[in-house]
């Protein structure tokens, strides 16, 4: 891989991996915990998001040189409410049903952190292509973080993946992982198990370093 | 040069920040605007499938509908293309059958349920006076206990329910009620569910609130809601 494409892939994983906005950053946890009801909601609301965000990235990107540093953040919400309300009139367009489902939450991407953030601490300081792939990637990580959520929750709470039945007719629902308190459990337990991981990986690599050290 | 101006810190001209808000705006009201434009159809059509659907779900045998306004002396007229409500009218759905002949009419009503407002759409069939069922438009009640309503047996082993509009025209002969579960005594009542009961009162008094004002409108009219318009 060439020098240009190497550090393009690392942006793009930054948002995917290193810098996850829902497991490592925890950002944006408004629509994290309240439409990750369902696999698809999940879904939907993450491609949502990730649309509003690399478009709001690419404008603010192409303007970066003329964005006065004064009315900057009046400009980034403009720009971001801009794009949500493109995203609000598709959706509409798409189905109604989904847009019943996620209601108000459409919105309310306007004052999702992890988009006015990235506006102001990357799509603002680099050119349009690093800027656009380095919000795909948070895009793209912050869809995984709520489909990771959507789908156990679905699962627990409705004994479904993607409307299909799993268990069959004599699964008794878990019903409070659909509700509220269901969001904060099993954003938890991701949370917990990524953190488990991350300390025996730690562990690992002392432990080879021990060994080398040793040798 | 003196000392002070050189400490400060370098100022954008006002102009400067005028122009650039003034073209973003620019750039912004467009987009907007061509995503209107880009997706109106597609929008309003959409409405309209989610409007045909739900009326053919609780008006059994309707395959076309027609919207009326029930005006509150005592007339109905259709309603226009994006038209807004006269003041007090209530909207109401003619569904009609293959043949074009009314099948039933069916109205939104909304109460207050545990969680939020519950919204529903119930069906009255004009040639029993009984209202035939509803189906639930939006409702955020708790999901294993107040969404029942729309699958429990007994409950809706509650439709048809009586619903006749008194001789004087002006309101029903009986007041639909949800009573508590076990304690129905009249076809006129609802026997709630045990354990959603206030879920079960919310969907008596929307059909209640609307049915109240509604059906003595619909029923002076029914000769001209008779056949498909």
């Amino acid at each position: 891989m060439s020098q240009a494409a190497t550090t393009t892939w690392e942006e793009f994983m930054e948002g995917v991996w290193r810098q996850n906005p829902v497991f490592v950053m925890v950002l944006g946890l408004c629509p994290t915990l309240a439409v990750t009801v369902s696999a698809v909601n999940a879904l939907s609301m993450g491609l949502a998001t990730t649309f509003v965000l690399t478009c709001s990235c690419l404008l603010v990107s192409l303007l970066r040189k003329l964005i006065p540093k004064e009315v900057r953040i009046a400009t980034y919400i403009v720009i971001i409410a801009t794009f949500v309300t493109v995203v609000d009139y598709l959706i509409q367009a798409i189905s109604l049903a989904l847009y019943d489902a996620l209601g108000a939450f459409i919105q309310l991407i306007v004052v999702n952190c992890i988009i006015l953030g990235r506006a102001e601490a990357h799509a603002s300081k680099h050119p349009p292509l690093t800027a656009v792939v380095n919000a795909l990637g948070m895009g793209v990580g912050f869809s995984i973080g709520l489909f990771a959520l959507g789908s156990v929750r679905e699962i627990l709470g409705a004994g479904k993946l993607f409307g299909f039945s799993l268990f069959g007719e004599h699964f008794q629902p878990w019903v409070v992982m659909v509700l509220p308190p269901g969001g904060f459990f099993v954003l938890g337990l991701w949370l917990l198990l990524f953190a488990a991981w991350g300390r025996w990986r730690q562990r690992r690599q002392g432990a080879a370093k021990g060994v080398t050290q040793h040798a | 040069m003196n000392h002070a101006t050189q400490t400060l810190p370098e100022m954008t001209p006002p102009a400067a920040m005028i122009r650039t808000l003034g073209l973003i705006a620019a750039i912004c009201g467009t987009i907007i605007v061509a995503a209107y434009q880009g997706t109106y159809r597609a929008v309003q059509e959409n409405k309209r499938i989610a409007l045909e659907r739900a009326v053919f779900k609780v008006v059994p045998g309707a395959q076309a509908i027609a919207e009326y306004w029930a005006l509150p002396n005592g007339e109905i007229a259709k309603v226009g293309a994006g038209e807004t409500a006269p003041a007090d009218a209530i909207k109401f759905y003619a569904g009609y059958d293959t043949a074009g002949r009314l099948a039933g009419i069916a109205a939104e009503g909304a109460a207050k349920g545990y969680a939020d407002t519950v919204r529903i759409l119930f069906a009255w069939d004009p040639a029993t006076r009984k209202i035939a069922g509803f189906s639930v438009v939006a409702a955020r009640e708790t999901p294993g206990i107040g969404d029942k309503v729309t699958k429990d047996r007994d409950f809706l082993a509650n439709f048809p329910l009586e619903a006749e509009p008194a001789a004087d025209g002006r309101a029903l002969a009986h007041e639909i009620r949800t009573v508590k579960h076990g304690s129905k005594a009249h076809a006129w009542e609802i026997d709630a569910i045990a354990g959603a009961t206030i879920t079960s009162r919310a969907v008596g008094r929307a059909i209640n609130d609307t049915a109240q004002k509604l059906l003595p409108r619909i029923a002076m009219h029914l000769d001209t809601l008779k056949e498909k318009p």
